[in-house]
């Protein structure tokens, strides 16, 4: 097994307890995809803020797998590494 | 009478009556607002306020309260959501209707074109799969402000009529089971054939109050009228300075009684600047320029959801919003308007409630 921590922005902490880190365990070899099911599956409010109902993340959200963005990586199927740190953002949009 | 204030950027309500008007503080930030409706839950107590939001960044949401905004509900899973095997996904609430026909009962229109149910006051909706599935469905195009259903009349027996942009009008005689097109003489001008079975650009329909076989369509150039159901259309825009725009509100009372705000369509303006209400007493036969108190130069527009009329002792109170933040009352059937609200910012949809 293997550990990951979601930082969540204070915009969505309604969403996860009030919490703004949330640790999740999961399945060595565990993708994005599965961090992201895994944070609908005990924050199903959270993980529908993050991903739509096609499991797309959305359009102005931005997932950094330690200090990239996770479009510039391999998406949802990059790979999650124990202790890896995952960090939610709202990108920079609207006006 | 209460108003609800949908926004590009929040949302607010408004409290008032002949003798002024209370507008709140935004009651919600940082999202819009395409859809607002009262919803009565019952003989007591006050009706309830839902919502469809939606934020740039977090999606879309469907909101309810029951204290007029103090405190909101929201289902962890989400009121309207795509079941998995239909592979779409909500871009944006577009419509939200109470059915008069039962409490608690609320449609919501919504993009990708979709048409929705609720019986518990809009905590929780249901796809209508009948329309969902219907063989139209993949060549119904985006109208400018995307695909999607935007006007839902719930009628007496059980039947309803839709319209969508850019799928145009459609039926049901069935309580939602089956759907048919119903836009017999609707033009259109933006296809090589001007009368196709469906595609129009209907852009808002009323039902007459009393005639309830008496439909009026606002369309993408034209407004109409159908005398039985929306079989037939008969273009009823004589006399209109502009036969464009997004609005159309029956007398909620009176037969025949209707009114439009005409928006030029090379400019999307008001014709010269006069944002002013027109309003037929014989079911478009003739119209005539109403609204007085509105403004004379402003260079605006109202869109489909942002104006709304109710019953308000036994006569017609009318409310809408501009592009440009304001908000405008009348209590005596659109003669005479106050101002309710400015320097809000584009108003998006507005629902009074007595």
């Amino acid at each position: 097994m293997i550990t990951a921590v979601v930082h969540v922005p204070a915009a969505l902490a309604q969403d996860s307890g009030g919490r703004r880190a949330l640790e999740f365990e999961l399945r060595d070899g565990a993708t994005l995809s599965d961090l992201l099911d895994e944070v609908a599956r005990q924050f199903p409010a959270l993980g529908r803020r993050v991903r739509d109902e096609t499991g797309a993340v959305r359009r102005f959200v931005n997932v950094y797998v330690g200090d990239d963005e996770s479009r510039s990586l391999d998406g949802l199927a990059t790979l999650i590494a124990d202790q890896q740190t995952v960090v939610v953002v709202g990108s920079v949009a609207g006006g | 009478m209460r108003i609800a204030i949908g926004t590009r950027k929040g949302l607010w309500t408004a409290l008032g009556d002949a003798g002024g008007w209370e507008v709140s503080q935004p009651l919600k930030q940082m999202a819009e607002f395409a859809s607002v409706a009262w919803v009565p839950m019952g003989e007591e107590g006050p009706p309830r306020l839902v919502v469809g939001a939606r934020s740039w960044f977090w999606g879309p949401s469907v909101l309810t309260s029951d204290d007029d905004g103090a405190t909101w509900s929201e289902p962890e899973a989400g009121a309207i959501t795509f079941p998995e095997d239909t592979d779409a996904a909500v871009e944006r609430i577009w419509n939200l209707t109470p059915d008069a026909r039962e409490p608690g009962r609320v449609w919501a229109g919504v993009e990708p074109h979709s048409l929705w149910k609720s019986v518990d006051g809009g905590s929780t909706f249901e796809l209508n799969r009948a329309l969902w599935n219907h063989p139209h469905r993949p060549t119904w195009q985006p109208g400018a402000g995307g695909p999607a259903v935007h006007t839902i009349i719930p009628r007496p027996d059980e039947s309803m009529v839709i319209a969508m942009s850019t799928g145009g009008v459609y039926r049901s005689a069935d309580s939602a089971t089956s759907w048919e097109p119903a836009n017999r003489g609707i033009k259109v001008i933006f296809a090589p054939d001007p009368y196709p079975e469906y595609g129009q650009c209907v852009h808002r329909i009323a039902m007459d109050a009393v005639n309830k076989d008496r439909l009026y369509a606002q369309n993408h150039g034209g407004v109409y009228r159908s005398d039985d159901g929306g079989t037939s259309w008969q273009p009823i825009m004589e006399g209109l300075p502009a036969d464009f725009g997004f609005v159309v509100l029956a007398h909620p009372t009176k037969a025949d009684t209707a009114w439009v705000v005409p928006i030029d369509d090379s400019t999307m303006f008001p014709p010269e600047g006069r944002l002013r209400l027109w309003r037929t007493d014989d079911a478009g036969g003739s119209w005539r320029e109403v609204g007085e108190g509105l403004p004379s130069d402003d260079y605006t527009s109202v869109l489909r959801d942002a104006a709304h009329v109710i019953d308000l002792d036994g006569t017609a109170a009318i409310v809408f919003g501009t592009r440009n933040g304001s908000v405008h009352a009348s209590l005596d059937e659109g003669d005479t308007f106050t101002e309710v609200a400015s320097r809000l910012p584009d108003v998006l949809s507005v629902r009074a409630s007595a």
